[in-house]
């Protein structure tokens, strides 16, 4: 084989190769949304739309319940939370966030099934806090729930323990104690491991005690051009703060300029 | 007779070893040293003659502090993955040795909270002088100009600019990069966004077109030469005072084809400031950038750099949650029920 063949044939090989390489095929779809020139702009691959949409359909409600009759309270025991609706309504509430939370466990999930009023199972504790903070959200809460408000099939859809989201856990527990304690060699600052709560990036693995349980401010950009004093925010809190930002961005399944 | 004209090496010659040109010192025998040896395979690349060597007090210390660095980080590594060979080999690319945390400002922090950063960073920088001062002698012991250590010290210029003076002005080690592969690439996409992104630093992208300028006169002119070789073209040197036939059948290519063209010596003058400009405009972009400007996109639209552009969303419709006082309570004690 002369040395032209072998090129030429080297030169195919790499190209099939970086054609592998990039997963998806054309065509895709692009939707502008910022000014143009940004390149504020959303690829959409229509295949992998379609299958995201099967995966979003929200469960048919069950029908209105009539408000009358006696409530709840006065009916059933230990109705701590939703005494004050109509025994239909209470009813066709139960049966709603069975099929929003447990729709494979049933009632028993949380109840036990030989007296439904006591609070023997811890998920029936965990529910009533559940159906707490929801009710706080949607009363308290609407500069960012609006008028939409949230049910427990926002966060659930239909499993007791929210699934993974492209890789992103639906939930988190706090790191804890993060200070290192190993010796006197090994400190890692919290970040450079392949993590996947920041996409497999090298970011701060755990972006969210910070700003959710602590109140890290995650703004980290001058509000002007020059240094004034008042940004006191430095590279390595922009790190925590972009740690979220690629969370975020890949539980969405969305680029940063989304 | 083999074709020399080729984009791979088609030809090696083979020849006695060559110890350099003899500079008439009682030095040359002991700053050249070891036997050399030919490898046919690096013959392929460069030259097949590996030899003779010379390391002398300075390459010495240069590469002793080196390696202590470079085994400060690989053992902070090592430790991170429970000294895991396999583990060290699936996560090096994530691994790195961190700066300490900002409150420890401009003091040494203890070690396992970034100290180690700053010896490996002492170490490291040590030897890189050293070298450097190395490559200076070498040169003048060869008689040769000093344009190679210069280049170098452009190099040197944005390391220390990274990760010593902008640190020291900015009042924090906590300002500089790790030392890992993936991490100081997330330093530097932070480093952008903190600073409002350094693509509207004119330094910066100043560096930029240098650094692409390098590499496309570097194609340039490694094509050229190469294209003129059966012609002699190789001899570049000689071609700068008797051009020949190569030089001018180069020069009328790029005249006709862009109409203006360099010469044999001008265009590695092109080469050496292009490279060299790369890292010093760099590293007068990154020592601007959190000391004298803070947001380098409101600074170039402030200077009509960059338009200023309109809201993606209406500010009017959207509320900044930054202004909402409303505190989420936490719903178990905003109304606790009796348990």
């Amino acid at each position: 084989m002369k040395i032209h063949q072998l090129i030429r044939l080297g030169l195919l090989a790499g190209a099939a190769s970086l054609l592998a390489g990039c997963g998806e095929r054309p065509p895709v779809d692009m939707v502008q949304h910022g000014y143009r020139g940004t390149g504020m702009a959303q690829v959409y691959n229509p295949r992998t739309v379609a299958k995201q949409a099967d995966l979003n359909k929200v469960p048919v409600a069950l029908p209105a319940a009539p408000d009358e009759g006696p409530r709840a309270k006065e009916i059933y025991k230990n109705v701590q939370v939703l005494g004050d609706l109509s025994v239909a309504a209470f009813t066709r509430h139960m049966a709603s966030i069975t099929q929003w939370v447990a729709p494979q466990q049933g009632c028993v999930y949380c109840h036990n099934p030989a007296n439904f009023a006591e609070d023997s199972k811890y998920t029936k504790v965990v529910a009533r806090r559940m159906i707490q903070m929801t009710q706080y959200l949607n009363a308290n809460w609407t500069q960012h729930v609006a008028e939409t408000g949230v049910t427990c099939y926002t966060c659930h859809r239909g499993y007791p323990n929210p699934q993974a989201q492209n890789g992103q856990k639906a939930y988190w527990f706090s790191a804890g104690d993060t200070a290192h304690k190993g010796g006197m060699l090994g400190w890692r600052d919290g970040q450079n491991e392949p993590a996947y709560s920041v996409a497999k990036s090298s970011l701060p693995n755990d972006p969210f005690s910070p700003f959710l349980l602590g109140s890290q401010n995650i703004r980290v950009q001058s509000q002007h051009a020059l240094p004034m004093g008042d940004n006191e925010q430095n590279i390595k809190n922009t790190a925590w703060t972009y740690g979220l930002m690629m969370h975020m961005s890949k539980s969405l399944g969305v680029n940063c300029d989304y | 007779m083999p074709e020399y004209q080729n984009i791979f090496t088609q030809v090696q010659a083979h020849a006695p070893s060559y110890p350099g040109v003899p500079l008439g010192r009682d030095r040359d025998t002991r700053e050249r040293i070891v036997e050399p040896i030919h490898v046919k395979l690096l013959g392929w690349f460069g030259n097949a003659q590996i030899g003779p060597i010379y390391l002398g007090f300075l390459g010495v210390a240069a590469v002793f502090f080196f390696l202590v660095g470079f085994t400060t980080i690989g053992f902070n590594m090592l430790v991170q993955v429970n000294y895991d060979p396999i583990q060290f080999i699936r996560q090096l690319f994530w691994l790195a040795l961190e700066p300490p945390k900002p409150e420890y400002g401009l003091k040494l922090a203890p070690l396992n909270e970034g100290g180690w950063w700053n010896l490996a960073g002492f170490f490291i920088t040590a030897s890189i002088l050293l070298w450097w001062l190395r490559m200076y002698r070498r040169a003048v012991a060869l008689g040769m100009g000093t344009h190679v250590p210069w280049a170098f010290a452009a190099a040197i210029w944005l390391y220390l600019v990274l990760g010593f003076i902008r640190p020291v002005l900015m009042g924090s080690w906590s300002e500089a990069p790790p030392f890992g592969i993936f991490p100081h690439l997330d330093w530097t996409a932070a480093f952008s966004i903190r600073y409002g992104n350094l693509f509207y630093n004119p330094f910066h992208m100043l560096s930029i077109a240098f650094l692409y300028g390098s590499a496309l006169l570097f194609a340039m002119h490694g094509a050229t030469i190469l294209a003129v070789s059966r012609y002699g073209g190789e001899r570049e040197i000689e071609q700068i005072v008797d051009r020949g036939t190569a030089s001018e059948r180069a020069a009328l290519f790029w005249r006709w084809t862009m109409g203006f063209n360099a010469t044999m010596e001008s265009v590695h003058r092109w080469a050496w400031w292009f490279a060299v400009l790369t890292c010093v405009t760099g590293g007068i972009g990154i020592l601007l950038t959190g000391t004298v400007v803070d947001n380098w996109y409101l600074w170039a639209v402030k200077h009509h750099v960059a338009p200023a552009y309109p809201d993606v969303w209406d500010p009017a419709q959207l509320v900044d949650p930054a202004t909402l006082s409303a505190p989420v309570v936490d719903p178990a004690t905003a109304s606790a029920p009796a348990n």
